[in-house]
C-alpha cells in the first residue's frame, strides 16, 4: 500500500508531460523570436502597461486556486467553492486584461498584423495569444470542477481533478512570468 | 466489421461512452456493450488500435494511388490516357497530367504516407494494441483521451480528404510547406483554400499524436504490471516510449511553425515573408525570414523520420528474437541505441538545410552529429544479424518482413552517410539520390516493419492468421520491387537528376533516363498492385482466416499472448499476470522458450 501510495497518480504524471510538451511549443516560439530579433528592421517593444495589471491577476488566481485546494483537503467546501469561482473570474479577467493591453496599441496606432506590421508585435501577439488560449483551457477545466462542485447531486471529496487542474494553472501563471520577463528583457 | 468503424464514423452525434475505464484499472469489465460503444466511440485500446489501422490502410491506399499516377507522368511523358480526364477532368486535360496536379500528387503522397500512415497508422496502431497487452494492464491511463486521440486524427483526415476535392486544390508546395510559396495563395493554385485545409489538418493531426503520444508515455512508466521493471520490457516497448517522447517533445515546435504561418496567410504579418514581388505586384510584407520557417519545420521534420522508424526496430527486434528462436542479442545495447537516436534526432535538423545559406562552420557540427548517428544504428544492425546468427530461424511472414527490414535499413542507411556530408549535399541535395535514400530507409523499412507487426500480431487482433501464400507472394515482390524501383533513382540522382519536375523530355542532360524512368514506373505498379492484394488478405482474413486455437501461436514469451485467444476489455479474465523474467529466455536450459510469467527456477540467476 505504501507503495502505492508514492507512486504518482497517473492523470497527473501525463500532465507533467504535457506541460512538457508545452513548454516545448514555447521553447520554438521565443527561439523563432530571438533569431528574428538579432536580424533587420526589428521594432523595439513597448510593453503596455496593462500587462502589468494582467500579470498581477494572474499571480492573485494562483493563490487562489492554492486556497481551493488548501479548502477542499479541509472539507470546507462553501470556501472551496467560493475560491474556485474567484480563480476562474480572475482567469478571465486575465485574458480580459491581455485584450485591452493589445488595444492600446491599437490606440497607439501600432499595427500588430497586415500591411506595415513589424514582426516584432505580430510574435508579440501570437505568443501572448497562444499563452491565452492555454489559459482558457484551464478556465474551462476549472468551470467543469466548480460546476460539477455545485451540482448538489454529486458529492465527490477527491481531489485529484483539482489538484491537475492547481498544477496547470500554476504552470500557465509561471509561463506568462517567463514570457513577460522575456519581452521586457529582449525587446 | 471494423471496416464499418470508418464508414460510420461520422455517424450523429453521439454521446460519449462514459465508462470511466480510465479510473478501472483494478476490475474486470463485463458490462454490455452496444455496437457504437463497441466499434466507434470505443476506449478499448484494442478496438482503437484496429480503427487506427484500418484508418491508415485507407490512407495508404489512397497515398499509394497518387504515386501510380504520378509515376504514369514520369514513365510516360509523352503519352495521354483519356481515362485521366474522365476521372480528373481538368487537373488531367487532353489525358495528360497537368503540372498543378503533379504538384499536389506528390505533395499529398508525401503528407499522406508520412503523417497519416507511418507515424499515426504505425505507431497509433502498435502503441495501442501493444502498450497494455506487453506491460500488463486492462487498458491505457486514460482511455478516454485515448479515444480522442483517434478522433482528432480522424477530423484531420476528413478536413484532408476534403481538401482532395475544392476547386483550386490540395495544398501543393511540397509535404514541407516551405514559405513563401506556401504563404502567399496567388504564389500557385494549391497555396490558396488547399494549403490552409492543410495546415488545420494537420494542426488537428497534432492534437491527435500528443494526446495519443502523453498516454504512451504515462501508460508505459505508470502502469506496468508486478515484477515488470522498465529492463524487462520486451523491446517493442522501448521504442514506442522514445517514439511518444520524440513526438511530444517535436510535434509542438512544428505547431509553433503552423501558427506562424496560419498568421503569414491569413493575418498579413510578415514572420517568414520578406520584400516579395508575385506576378508584378509588390507585397507589402518586410523583414520576414523563410528560412525561419525551415528551423522550425526540421525541428520536428527529422525527430519526425524517427517516430516513423523506431517502432519498426522495435517491433522488428521481437519479431526477429521470436522467430530466430533466441534472445535478442545485447538487450541492453539495443535500449541504449535507441536513447542515443532519440537524443541525436534533436540535434540533427540542420542536415537538411546545408544549402540555404547556412554557415558552414556551424554546418560542420551538424554533419559531425549526423554522421554520429551511424554509431547507434550500426550497434543496431550489428545486433539483429547476430540475433538471427546461427538462429532456429521459422521464415513466418512477420519474420521476412523483419529480415526484409534490417537488409533495407542497410541500404537505406549507408546512403545516408553520403548526405549527411555538408559538401557531397551541395551536389546531391534536391536530386533522386534524396528519393532514394529517404523513401528505403524510412519510407519502405518502416513499411516492412509495418507489415512484420501486422503479421505478427493479426492472431492477437483478430484471432486468425492471415492467408500465408498471399503473404508470401506480397512480401517477394514488395521487396524485390522496391529495390527495382529504388535502386536505380541513385544513379539518376548521382548523375544530378533533380527532384520535382514532371518532364525531363527537353533536358538533354536527364532524357537519357527515360527508359529508366519508364522501367521504375512499371514496376511501382506491379508493386502497389501486390500492396491491395495484401489489402484484400488483411480483410478477407479478418472474416474468413484461418483461425487461432491455441493461446500462443508463436511459442513467444510476452505478456499478451497469455491472454485469451479473443480477450475482451480488460485483457485478462482474471488478475493481471505477474512477470518474473525479461522477454527474451528463448532457447534456455533446453527449453525452446519460457514465457515472462513464469518464476525463476532454483537453477537460474535472477535476471
Amino acid at each position: 500500500m505504501s507503495e502505492q501510495k508514492r507512486k504518482i497518480h497517473p492523470h497527473k504524471f501525463t500532465l507533467w508531460v504535457a506541460i512538457g510538451s508545452i513548454l516545448m511549443m514555447f521553447a520554438g516560439l521565443t527561439s523563432a523570436y530571438i533569431v528574428k530579433r538579432s536580424q533587420a528592421s526589428w521594432l523595439m517593444i513597448e510593453i503596455p502597461v496593462m500587462f502589468w495589471y494582467s500579470t498581477a491577476t494572474i499571480l492573485a488566481s494562483s493563490v487562489t486556486v492554492q486556497l481551493a485546494l488548501k479548502a477542499l483537503k479541509k472539507r470546507e467546501m462553501i470556501n472551496y467553492k467560493r475560491l474556485l469561482v474567484v480563480t476562474a473570474v480572475l482567469g478571465v479577467l486575465f485574458i480580459v486584461l491581455q485584450v485591452a493591453g493589445f488595444r492600446q496599441f491599437a490606440a497607439q496606432d501600432i499595427r500588430l498584423v497586415g500591411a506595415g506590421s513589424n514582426a516584432s508585435y505580430s510574435f508579440l501577439l501570437a505568443i501572448s495569444g497562444l499563452h491565452g488560449i492555454h489559459v482558457l483551457g484551464g478556465v474551462v477545466a476549472l468551470a467543469v470542477i466548480a460546476i460539477r462542485a455545485l451540482n448538489s447531486s454529486t458529492r465527490s471529496y477527491s481531489s485529484v481533478p483539482l489538484e491537475i487542474a492547481a498544477t496547470y494553472w500554476h504552470f500557465v501563471d509561471a509561463l506568462w512570468i517567463y514570457l513577460f520577463i522575456f519581452f521586457t528583457w529582449m525587446k | 466489421m471494423s471496416s464499418e468503424t470508418i464508414s460510420h464514423g461520422h455517424a450523429a452525434e453521439a454521446s460519449v461512452h462514459s465508462h470511466d475505464s480510465h479510473e478501472a484499472h483494478g476490475h474486470d469489465h463485463h458490462h454490455e456493450e452496444s455496437f457504437l460503444t463497441k466499434y466507434i466511440f470505443s476506449t478499448d485500446h484494442k478496438m482503437i488500435g484496429k480503427q487506427f489501422l484500418i484508418t491508415g490502410i485507407i490512407w495508404a491506399i489512397i497515398g499509394g494511388l497518387f504515386s501510380v499516377l504520378f509515376r504514369l507522368q514520369l514513365g510516360y511523358p509523352d503519352a495521354s490516357f483519356p481515362i485521366l480526364e474522365d476521372l480528373f477532368g481538368k487537373w488531367a486535360a487532353g489525358g495528360r497530367i497537368s503540372n498543378e496536379f503533379y504538384y499536389a500528387l506528390v505533395t499529398m503522397h508525401g503528407t499522406i504516407l508520412v503523417f497519416f500512415v507511418l507515424t499515426a497508422g504505425l505507431s497509433g496502431t502498435f502503441a495501442n494494441i501493444l502498450i497494455p497487452l506487453q506491460i500488463g494492464a486492462r487498458d491505457m491511463a486514460s482511455g478516454f483521451m485515448n479515444m480522442l486521440s483517434y478522433w482528432f486524427f480522424f477530423l484531420a483526415s476528413v478536413v484532408m480528404f476534403a481538401s482532395l476535392f475544392i476547386q483550386t486544390g490540395p495544398a501543393s508546395g511540397g509535404w514541407t510547406i516551405y514559405p513563401p510559396l506556401s504563404a502567399l495563395g496567388q504564389a500557385s493554385e494549391g497555396s490558396k483554400l488547399g494549403m490552409d485545409f492543410w495546415l488545420i489538418s494537420m494542426a488537428l493531426f497534432i492534437v491527435s499524436s500528443l494526446l495519443g503520444g502523453l498516454n504512451y508515455i504515462s501508460t508505459i512508466l505508470n502502469l506496468r504490471t508486478k515484477g515488470m521493471s522498465m529492463t524487462r520490457m520486451p523491446l517493442t516497448m522501448w521504442a514506442i516510449f522514445f517514439t511518444a517522447v520524440l513526438g511530444v517533445l517535436s510535434f509542438p515546435v512544428l505547431l509553433s511553425g503552423a501558427v506562424l504561418l496560419l498568421f503569414d496567410r491569413n493575418l498579413g504579418t510578415s514572420f517568414y515573408l520578406s520584400e516579395i514581388v508575385v506576378k508584378g505586384e509588390i507585397l507589402p510584407n518586410e523583414g520576414g525570414s523563410a528560412i525561419l520557417f525551415q528551423h522550425l519545420f526540421w525541428f520536428l521534420g527529422h525527430p519526425e523520420v524517427y517516430i516513423i522508424l523506431l517502432p519498426a526496430m522495435g517491433m522488428v527486434s521481437e519479431i526477429l528474437s521470436v522467430n530466430s528462436r533466441k534472445p535478442i542479442f545485447g538487450y541492453l545495447a539495443m535500449v541504449g541505441s535507441l536513447f542515443a537516436i532519440c537524443i541525436l534526432a534533436f540535434l540533427v535538423w540542420a542536415h537538411h538545410m546545408f544549402v540555404t545559406g547556412l554557415n558552414p562552420f556551424l554546418g560542420a557540427f551538424f554533419v559531425l552529429l549526423t554522421l554520429l548517428i551511424a554509431v547507434p544504428s550500426a550497434i543496431k544492425v550489428f545486433n539483429w544479424l547476430t540475433t538471427l546468427w546461427k538462429g532456429n530461424i521459422r521464415f513466418t511472414p512477420g519474420m521476412l518482413f523483419s529480415i526484409g527490414f534490417v537488409s533495407l535499413f542497410i541500404s537505406g542507411g549507408l546512403t545516408g552517410i553520403f548526405l549527411g556530408n555538408s559538401t557531397l549535399d551541395i551536389h546531391l541535395h534536391d536530386t533522386y539520390f534524396v528519393v532514394a535514400h529517404f523513401h528505403i530507409v524510412m519510407g519502405v523499412a518502416s513499411f516492412f516493419g509495418m507489415f512484420a507487426g501486422v503479421y505478427h500480431w493479426f492472431p492477437k487482433m483478430y484471432g486468425r492468421y492471415l492467408n500465408n501464400t498471399m503473404a508470401y507472394i506480397h512480401f517477394w515482390v514488395t521487396l524485390v520491387g522496391s529495390y527495382l524501383i529504388f535502386w536505380p533513382m541513385h544513379y539518376s540522382g548521382l548523375a544530378g537528376m533533380p527532384r520535382r519536375y514532371t518532364d525531363w523530355s527537353n533536358w538533354q542532360s536527364f532524357n537519357q533516363f527515360q527508359d529508366m524512368n519508364r522501367f521504375i514506373s512499371t514496376v511501382a505498379m506491379v508493386v502497389f498492385a501486390v500492396q491491395i492484394l495484401f489489402v484484400f488478405n488483411f480483410f478477407y482474413s479478418i472474416f474468413k482466416g484461418r483461425q487461432v486455437k491455441s493461446e500462443n501461436p508463436w511459442g513467444a514469451n510476452t505478456l499478451e499472448w497469455t491472454t485469451p485467444i479473443n480477450p475482451g476489455h480488460g485483457n485478462w479474465p482474471s488478475d493481471i499476470p505477474e512477470v518474473h523474467r525479461w522477454a527474451y529466455d528463448y532457447g534456455k536450459d533446453g527449453r525452446e522458450f519460457i514465457p515472462q510469467t513464469e518464476p525463476i527456477g532454483a537453477d537460474e540467476s535472477k535476471h
